[in-house]
């Protein structure tokens, strides 16, 4: 897996919030085909990062390069457009739709001809037919693609959401902690669709404070700590154990990461 | 999908308006008679048209206390131009684009500064109101352009007089229908009432389109305010100060959430028909109006605990 190439990079990523220093200096990799897990602590500059990938927020120093191009994001919708989408934690998703209309929510399929053009007519069929088609392709289990969200579980809303990043995303997904208001079965449920969208050769990057997850999902793991990664470690080589030490400071992060190139030095 | 949706949502009010139907046809020879069916029908054709803007309102989470006032304003506008010999056309469109206007000015409120639907159409229902008065001198207009007093002429059937406001009206709900169950717009107007965060996460704008149901609700009372000069060719400053209640209460009984993002105009035209045939029929059995306001209050109560009880049985 770490032999893809660069997807999406960052160098030297500061910001600074008046005396507080949410990231010093950090840097950042994504492979093709890859789940990419950022861990940290609490104020390690876990969710600055995330804000910085996304386009939430501004960085005050650094670079970001996607497929070797220097980009610039003033705003998350500059981030959608060059094909990054984004979960959130927070259950994205509108509960009177039906999950069709949900996946397809702001960029809705009109009718050809005149109807969809003069009449704005939406293409429902076709919509349901392409939601069917993804969601089966994901092997995401659904009642009914015309049922409304709110009669599904928690699991699979969050589902639902993740389906429309995979939908929609030509680049990349970042998902910021997307289990975390849920349960051990249907979080387990939103991982087998992770699994599913790197399948489909889309990389994602995995925001957990979840160390079973992260081990269980994710390719390689980016431990953030007071602001810098500190290591770039595989499930693989590195226990539990031994992420958390470095997350905590307990034990050294390495100066250069794991699978390691001229990229991030 | 929608179709499903609607009937689901929309089966409750039907049936309780049938059975109104049942009940007066029952207790009185007169109710089911062509031209007292024309009657309820030209009664509902003002507050029928103002609902549809409060239904828009009210399904991005909102709520409207200015339309009634809105409509006078423009029904004001109307008249004394006319009244000043001004030509009738330029008069209508000018009180129609005041109407729109004034929408526009509630909906940057709500969609800019993110007031609270509730105090922004409170503060524009006493501004407006004030300024129909102050511009109408406190004086009433009466009526007689033809072109102003169009929506009130009609043709007659068998009885029943269907006028051309009748006829406004079918067609304004029929083209609401269509964009909030056949277009994009539509389904943003629901989503933002829903969620309005996830609205505004999937790339919804959300201001826009906030401003958008405002601006074409401000549009709609304007249409209202020529639809009620025609129903009575008088402008009267001190019309309609219960139609923002009256169709609030008709979306509710109509099956439209007032937490937003349920709901839509054919429960609304039901809501409407089901205030209007209760009405009519309390007073064709000579029943104390009074009875009729209270028989309202109890619908709307007993809407809203459905709907509250609906809202939490999702929510388990």
């Amino acid at each position: 897996m770490s032999a893809g190439e660069i997807v999406f990079e960052a160098r030297g990523l500061v910001k600074r919030y008046g005396h507080v220093v949410a990231l010093d200096g950090a840097d950042f990799e994504l492979r093709a085909g890859e789940v990419l897990a950022v861990i940290g602590d609490n104020g390690a500059g876990k969710s600055t990062l995330t804000k910085v990938l996304s386009g939430a927020v501004i960085p005050d120093q650094g670079e970001l390069w996607l497929d070797g191009e220097r980009v610039h994001f003033a705003s998350p919708l500059d981030a959608r457009r060059r094909g990054i989408e984004t979960v959130y934690q927070d259950l994205a998703v509108a509960p009177a739709l039906d999950i069709a209309s949900n996946l397809f929510l702001g960029r809705e399929r009109r009718r050809p001809g005149v109807l969809g053009r003069v009449f704005r007519q939406l293409d429902k069929r076709r919509m349901r037919e392409e939601a069917a088609h993804y969601l089966a392709e994901l092997k995401f289990r659904i009642p009914s693609i015309g049922s409304a969200v709110e009669v599904l579980s928690g699991g699979q809303r969050q589902g639902v959401a993740v389906a429309r990043a995979g939908l929609f995303a030509s680049r990349l997904v970042i998902m910021d902690e997307p289990t975390a208001a849920l349960g051990v079965r249907e979080s387990a449920h939103v991982l087998d669709l992770v699994r599913s969208i790197r399948a489909r050769g889309l990389p994602v990057i995995l925001i957990s404070h979840n160390m079973p997850q992260v081990f269980e999902v994710a390719d390689r793991i980016h431990i953030m700590r007071l602001g810098r990664r500190v290591a770039l470690v595989t499930p693989t080589r590195h226990t539990m154990a031994e992420a958390v030490a470095i997350m905590t400071g307990a034990a050294p992060g390495e100066t250069r990461p794991a699978a390691a190139d001229s990229a991030s030095a | 999908m929608l179709g499903g949706a609607l009937t689901s949502k929309t089966l409750g009010p039907l049936v309780v308006l049938l059975a109104f139907v049942a009940v007066f046809s029952l207790a009185t020879h007169t109710f089911l008679a062509a031209g007292n069916l024309s009657i309820i029908a030209q009664q509902s054709v003002i507050d029928g048209a103002l609902a549809i803007g409060q239904t828009l309102i009210m399904l991005t989470a909102g709520i409207d206390l200015a339309n009634g006032s809105i409509t006078v304003l423009g029904t004001i506008i109307a008249a004394r131009l006319v009244s000043e010999n001004q030509p009738a056309l330029p008069a209508l469109l000018l009180a129609i684009a005041a109407c729109t206007g004034v929408g526009f000015c509630s909906g940057s409120l709500v969609a800019r500064l993110r007031l609270p639907p509730f105090i922004v159409t409170l503060g524009i229902l006493g501004i407006v109101t004030a300024a129909a008065r102050l511009y109408s001198g406190g004086e009433s207009f009466p009526v007689t352009d033809p072109l102003l007093g169009w929506p009130g002429n009609g043709v007659t059937i068998g009885g029943a007089t269907i006028t051309n406001g009748i006829l406004v009206v079918v067609v304004l709900y029929a083209l609401s229908w269509y964009m909030l169950t056949q277009t994009g717009w539509g389904r943003h107007v629901y989503a933002i009432g829903n969620n309005r965060e996830a609205a505004r996460l999937v790339g919804i704008h959300v201001g826009r389109t906030l401003l958008s149901v405002y601006v074409l609700a401000g549009f709609l009372y304007g249409v209202g305010a020529w639809l009620a000069l025609g129903r009575i060719p008088n402008a009267d400053p001190n019309a309609l100060q219960s139609a923002n209640l009256d169709t609030i209460t008709a979306v509710v009984i109509g099956g439209t959430s007032l937490f937003g993002g349920r709901g839509g105009v054919i429960g609304t035209l039901i809501g409407t028909l089901i205030v209007a045939v209760l009405r009519n029929g309390l007073t064709l059995m000579e029943i104390d109006p009074l009875w009729q306001d209270m028989v309202t209050g109890v619908l709307v109560i007993l809407a809203v605990a459905a709907d509250q009880l609906s809202r939490e049985r999702r929510a388990l």
